[in-house]
């Protein structure tokens, strides 16, 4: 038997019993204590494991790695804004700015206007539950499986050679010339093909927010205007849309989010060859240079356009948190 | 959850389907609804159909050849994954590093959001905030430090760094989700309960954890797959140091990166990896939804 399973059952069984067994620990300790500092003192040590863990692998590396930023190859050689300035000089980093500006803007607009069109149609056919599951289900798989997927898309075979790639097959049949996909950087045209792998993933997610919202609207608001003469556009664009507007806005940070973290997709598809790297993907490979002055420098970069987006996130919640 | 509820009650108000104008219009909305599911489909359709071809088949022709007979259609390349290749051990892999991952995190944070939403503390809020902000820390800010420190204890490349790891990345939202749906239970069971002289383990053990079920069934489904679909963190603390260590994301990444060799076994082992997600997905796929609905509407 595979020793791996003894060490993999003793954590299944002991991290909870572990757990579980200190807070009881805990109790046992605070019996002895006065009523008053038992409330006082249960809360902090509840959320003890929790907040150690969100210190230790969250909190504290990260502000590590903001140190690390101003230091060159070697720890503790410190060169102030030089790994930032390479950052802002050199051509590889600036193009995987521009594509990470690309992925942003083309990712949201494509899952969030594709998934808003999709859960606005499905609404009104029988076979809604089918086509969601169709559109949503690429999220459940993973991007490596996904990348997999698309590469017998973008596959190409020079000209005269059978096309096994089904794109260049479709271009063929119509009598055009093979197009070698990933390849093509001009207009970033290959980076724009590998947001369409991930909006193939995420479309489904927003579609299937959206569509609840969507099913949240008082059908006899809908009914009343279409009573009044109002068209279907009319019935949409006046009502529908105003009142889907929030989750709009909190599908559209997610994607943000998740387009400024983009890195598999990149990875297995072109491995960042072909302009197509990202901020994440090029830190990796500074990483794997032994440059981590300047990986930890991306990093940051990567922390800092996040920042906007987590402090909407934060009012949007006090906002929510203010009508509970 | 609200967004849910109303899709609940929505579903139960609305009598038919609100009809789409004329037939031309109805002819667009079916058009437009099925090329869309076909584009879905299409791409998966390519990869499983070549999944059952030799490797010589599949350099020769494109997959939509194997729909016309004589298909040449053939199991090796699974039975070749499945028995010679990394593939095989690393689904064992992903399995060994998952199952844990998914765990600990949802242990360590239903205490946590026991404690924010029923008991009184200072800085409550502001602690929550902060667990907010923290759900989109970008995973790289961590990478370097964390594995130094794994290289000092001498853990490197060990399941036990992913485990961790992943317990600590996944936590903000587990804390997130599992505090909006216990805050969100009624006030008076745990009133009660209180006046009755329960203690607040007897409260969370027999109340809060047995109601939050739902919840913790979401965040299970989505850890799960997180990790399980994860390519970066495995890569990063396992990847240089201990390969046979490696989930199956990361030895299909190699595969794809064997230009030539082993082509052919792409697709299977691409399925393979999906299967379980899969099946974890069409089996739970209300809870998958809730969570998703409830965690991001909220959100």
């Amino acid at each position: 038997m595979d020793p791996r399973l003894g060490t993999a059952a003793a954590v299944v069984i002991g991290m909870p019993a572990v757990i579980i067994g200190y807070i009881y620990g805990t109790e046992l300790v605070l019996a002895r204590t006065s009523e008053h500092l038992r409330t006082r003192l249960r809360p902090w040590l509840w959320l003890l494991p929790a907040l150690l863990f969100l210190f230790l692998f969250l909190i504290w590396p990260t502000i590590l790695t903001i140190l690390r930023s101003f230091q060159g190859r070697l720890a503790g050689s410190w060169v102030g804004f030089a790994n930032y300035s390479w950052f802002f000089t050199s051509g590889d980093a600036l193009t995987a700015l521009r594509n990470n500006v690309l992925w942003v803007v083309f990712l949201t607009l494509i899952t969030v206007g594709l998934g808003l069109i999709v859960a606005v149609l499905v609404d009104r056919v029988r076979y809604e539950s089918i086509a969601k599951s169709i559109i949503f289900v690429p999220l459940a798989i993973s991007m490596t499986a996904a990348a997999v997927i698309w590469r017998f898309m973008f596959e190409y075979q020079s000209a005269g050679q059978p096309q096994t790639g089904t794109l260049d097959a479709m271009l063929t049949l119509f009598g055009f010339k093979p197009i070698s996909w990933l390849q093509v950087e001009t207009g970033a045209f290959n980076t724009i093909l590998l947001i369409i792998v991930m909006a193939w993933m995420w479309t489904g997610f927003a579609m299937v927010i959206l569509s609840a919202a969507l099913k949240g609207i008082s059908p006899e608001l809908l009914e009343a205007a279409r009573v009044d003469g109002a068209t279907e556009w009319q019935v949409f664009r006046r009502i529908v849309f105003p009142l889907l507007t929030p989750t709009i806005a909190v599908v559209s940070t997610t994607m943000v989010i998740t387009a400024l973290k983009a890195f598999d997709i990149v990875y297995v598809m072109t491995g960042g060859n072909f302009g197509t790297d990202v901020v994440a993907s090029l830190m990796i490979k500074q990483m794997s240079f032994n440059e981590f002055g300047r990986s930890s420098a991306l990093a940051v970069v990567l922390l800092i356009a996040i920042i906007p987006v987590m402090l909407v996130n934060i009012n949007r919640f006090r906002a929510q948190e203010a009508i509970r | 959850m609200t967004a849910l509820a109303g899709a609940e009650r929505a579903a139960v108000a609305r009598p038919g389907r609100r009809a789409f104008g004329g037939g031309l219009r109805r002819l667009v909305l079916h058009g437009t609804l099925v090329i869309l599911m076909l584009i879905w489909l299409l791409p998966t359709i390519g990869l499983f159909v070549n999944s059952f071809r030799s490797s010589a088949d599949i350099t020769a022709s494109g997959w939509w050849t194997a729909l016309f007979p004589p298909t040449g259609l053939t199991l090796d390349s699974y039975a070749k994954v499945l028995g010679q290749t990394d593939i095989g051990s690393g689904f064992i892999n992903s399995l060994f590093i998952t199952i844990p991952a998914t765990i600990i995190p949802i242990f360590v944070a239903a205490f946590a959001a026991y404690a924010f939403s029923w008991m009184n503390f200072p800085f409550r809020n502001g602690l929550f905030v902060a667990v907010v902000g923290l759900l989109v820390v970008p995973l790289q800010t961590t990478f370097i430090p964390i594995l130094q420190a794994y290289g000092k204890l001498n853990i490197a490349g060990e399941f036990l760094t992913v485990w961790l790891a992943h317990a600590g990345y996944g936590l903000p939202f587990a804390i997130y989700l599992l505090r909006n749906f216990m805050g969100s239970l009624p006030k008076e069971v745990f009133e009660s309960a209180a006046i009755d002289g329960a203690s607040p383990v007897t409260s969370f053990f027999r109340l809060a954890l047995p109601m939050s079920v739902p919840a913790i069934a979401a965040l299970a489904i989505f850890q799960f797959l997180f990790v399980w679909n994860d390519l970066l963190v495995a890569f990063i603390y396992l990847g240089s140091v201990r390969p046979e260590n490696l989930p199956m994301t990361v030895q299909i990444n190699n595969l794809v990166n064997q230009f030539g060799a082993g082509w052919e076994l792409l697709g299977p082992a691409a399925f393979l990896s999906m299967a379980l997600p899969l099946a974890v997905f069409f089996a739970l796929q209300r809870y998958f939804v809730r969570g998703i609905t409830g965690g991001a509407v909220k959100g």
